[in-house]
């Protein structure tokens, strides 16, 4: 175990160096940072004694190990939009992502596992047909065009009547069709502040409905994935000997299906949900800009539309810290739970 | 003279008796969805002359004919049938030159894929070692990170180090690129895995005891009996490039509004949204649904039919 550990730990690491490089190298070919800091009229001499003050004409290494130095004390420097240091703007915009991230999670396990489980104990029924077509079509949808749809549907309302409203079949149509809209699909509202830089939208039902469509159109991406990884696991091990084993022994098929098979069902969604935390982070970013939901996505498709490299490098530093905080708690995890698993890493 | 039975049945028969075309048959949701593809990929190869008007020339737009809607709302004009966008471009037309640049996106990043994905995959399966260690360790690294993110993240740099209108002129092939470069992992962890259950065949070793180079080996007898995989994972990796293009697009990392894919249709509706105009969003939206939807409908239906043993996770 320990092995594993310090082998997963030193991986870990490597992975931080590879994305410290490439941090490094994009701050290193973006933008020259005498440009930003004097005017046009500033004469050559004086930029290239600035820029030997600065240490820009130092050698590659010793360039990187003082970004690295400086990375590792979290200081990356300023951001140009918000002219702060560029930890502070993340950690200002970090809860608002974090709350729609935590939204969307129970969102997910809520009915993930259960429609998951039922379209694999009764894989014919109607039902679990339908929950399967509804996946598939889930998954074709690309979560931005689901957040747009959504917006249509709740926040403007739908008023058109495109049906023949003299005929009985028409008006009913157009009656099913028009909605209402006022959802907020804006923003965050007004989050009631917790603590520090922290206001939650989760204290209030005002609050709670700003959430509402966000949630639902990232999750809607996400959905269909687990809905179908967890049917698909829970058909192999509904096949497997074991099972076959406890049925026949008499226990109840609940039982069965709950306690027996539905925990080695686990075993790779939990493998899976920590692949699919990058995939979350990444449609964030399309949730966001989509709401205006004033979290690190918006802010880093910002950063990017007005060169903002400083912002830039640290969102690419701390999103590549947290997915390898995850990847590596999600292998020990799944070490602790499945002890059949190889630790050592070795092929088989 | 007696004509000969050739020995070999010829490709058309054996596809004649194989299994894919009798699942085929008997699958409605398949046939419909090939029906389907096939009517969009045509529409979209022939816009140029299927296409009311050309969206690409400025001459044949009229800006006073902007934000007209589709032909059964009120107020609709019927030279645009589907209504026009914001520019005054007329949306039907626009859809089919969108779809066009979308279709191109998606399978130049897929062939692009497939060349990076399969050539890696191989050399790790077969060569195994460090070689193997080294590609898969990056395969690890980008999927964790997630495909979409790895290509948001490769389009900003691109964009930046090309600056916006370098990248507008270039727009499809530095697409393809950046698609290609962050969803090979897909392919090579396939292929890997199915070269490592192949390589220890007895066929590999009789062609290696009969002293065929490497190359050959991986190429002519290893790669054939991968191909199952390598064709569900491709329709299902072109349907995932399309939704990624039309992302990027979407953040404005992608197509031009002078020269859209649907992905920045669906963007540049979205600003007229708020005023009413939704056919601009949601007619090229639904187009774009219901292309990756018989796409990953097809994607389902090989990968029940061919049953490959997938790499999971």
């Amino acid at each position: 175990m320990i092995a594993f550990l310090i082998k997963r730990l030193f991986h870990a690491l490597l992975v931080m160096f590879v994305i410290s490089i490439i941090a490094f190298a994009i701050q290193d070919n973006l933008g020259d940072p005498i440009q930003q800091m004097v005017g046009q009229s500033v004469p050559e001499s004086e930029r290239e004694a600035l820029r030997e003050q600065l240490g820009l004409n130092d050698p590659f290494l010793v360039q990187y190990l003082r970004f690295a130095g400086n990375a590792l004390q979290l200081d990356f420097g300023y951001s140009y939009i918000f002219n702060q240091p560029t930890t502070e703007v993340i950690l200002r915009h970090l809860p608002a992502t974090l709350e729609l991230v935590f939204a969307t999670t129970l969102l997910i396990v809520l009915f993930s596992v259960p429609i998951g489980v039922y379209s694999a104990i009764r894989p014919r029924a109607w039902l679990s047909r339908f929950f399967m077509g509804v996946s598939i079509i889930g998954i074709s949808i690309p979560v931005f065009l689901t957040a747009i749809m959504l917006i249509q549907l709740f926040a403007i309302g739908v008023s058109w009547s495109p049906f023949p409203a003299d005929t009985g079949w028409g008006a009913w149509l157009n009656d099913l069709i028009t909605t209402e809209g006022g959802m907020p699909a804006y923003g965050r509202g007004n989050p009631v502040p917790v603590f520090g830089t922290w206001a939650t939208n989760f204290a209030s039902l005002e609050g709670l409905t700003y959430l509402v469509l966000p949630a639902i159109s990232l999750a809607s991406i996400m959905l269909p994935l687990f809905i179908r990884l967890i049917r698909a696991e829970m058909l192999e091990v509904l096949q497997s000997e074991y099972v076959k084993f406890a049925r026949a022994k008499g226990i109840s098929l609940r039982r069965i299906y709950f306690v027996h098979a539905l925990k080695n069902t686990m075993l790779p969604v939990i493998t899976m949900g920590g692949v699919q935390i990058g995939t979350l982070v990444a449609y964030t970013i399309l949730t966001e800009t989509v709401f205006q939901w004033p979290g690190m996505g918006l802010m880093f498709l910002n950063a990017i539309q007005r060169s903002d490299v400083p912002l830039i490098i640290t969102y690419l530093m701390i999103v590549g810290l947290i997915f390898v905080i995850t990847n590596t708690l999600v292998d020990l995890i799944y070490g602790l739970v499945n002890p059949t698993v190889k630790l050592t890493g070795k092929p088989a | 003279m007696t004509t000969t039975t050739p020995r070999v049945a010829s490709r058309w028969s054996r596809f004649r008796g194989s299994y894919l075309l009798y699942s085929f048959k008997r699958d409605l949701i398949a046939q419909l969805s090939l029906v389907v593809f096939i009517a969009l990929v045509a529409v979209a190869v022939l816009a140029p002359w299927l296409a009311p008007m050309n969206p690409y020339d400025l001459a044949q737009i009229d800006i006073m004919a902007s934000e007209l809607p589709p032909f059964w709302v009120e107020g609709s004009d019927p030279t645009y049938l589907m209504g026009t966008d914001a520019q005054g471009r007329d949306l039907l037309s626009t859809i089919l030159y969108g779809a066009r640049v979308s279709l191109i996106i998606g399978f130049g990043a897929v062939a692009l894929q497939a060349l990076l994905g399969v050539s890696f995959g191989l050399l790790a399966g077969y060569l195994g070692g460090r070689v193997d260690a080294f590609l898969m360790r990056l395969a690890d690294i980008q999927l964790s990170f997630s495909t979409l993110m790895v290509a948001i993240v490769v389009g900003a740099l691109v964009k930046a180090i090309f600056g916006g209108a370098t990248f507008s002129a270039y727009a499809v092939p530095l697409l393809v690129l950046i698609i290609g470069l962050a969803e090979w992992p897909q392919y090579a962890r396939t292929v890997r895995a199915s070269v490592l259950a192949e390589r220890h065949k007895e066929y590999v070793d009789a062609a290696r005891v009969m002293g065929f180079t490497s190359r050959r080996i991986m190429f002519r007898h290893i790669l054939p009996n991968t191909l199952s995989p390598i064709f569900v994972i491709s329709t299902v990796q072109v349907a995932n490039a399309i939704i990624s293009e039309a992302a990027l697009s979407f953040l404005g990392l992608g197509m031009p509004e002078t020269q859209p894919s649907l992905g920045s249709l669906i963007k540049s509706g979205f600003d007229y949204l708020q005023s009413g105009s939704w056919w601009i969003t949601l007619i090229p939206g639904l187009v774009l649904v219901v292309l990756v939807l018989v796409i990953n409908l097809l994607g389902d239906w090989l990968r029940d039919v061919l049953n490959p043993r997938l790499y999971k996770g």
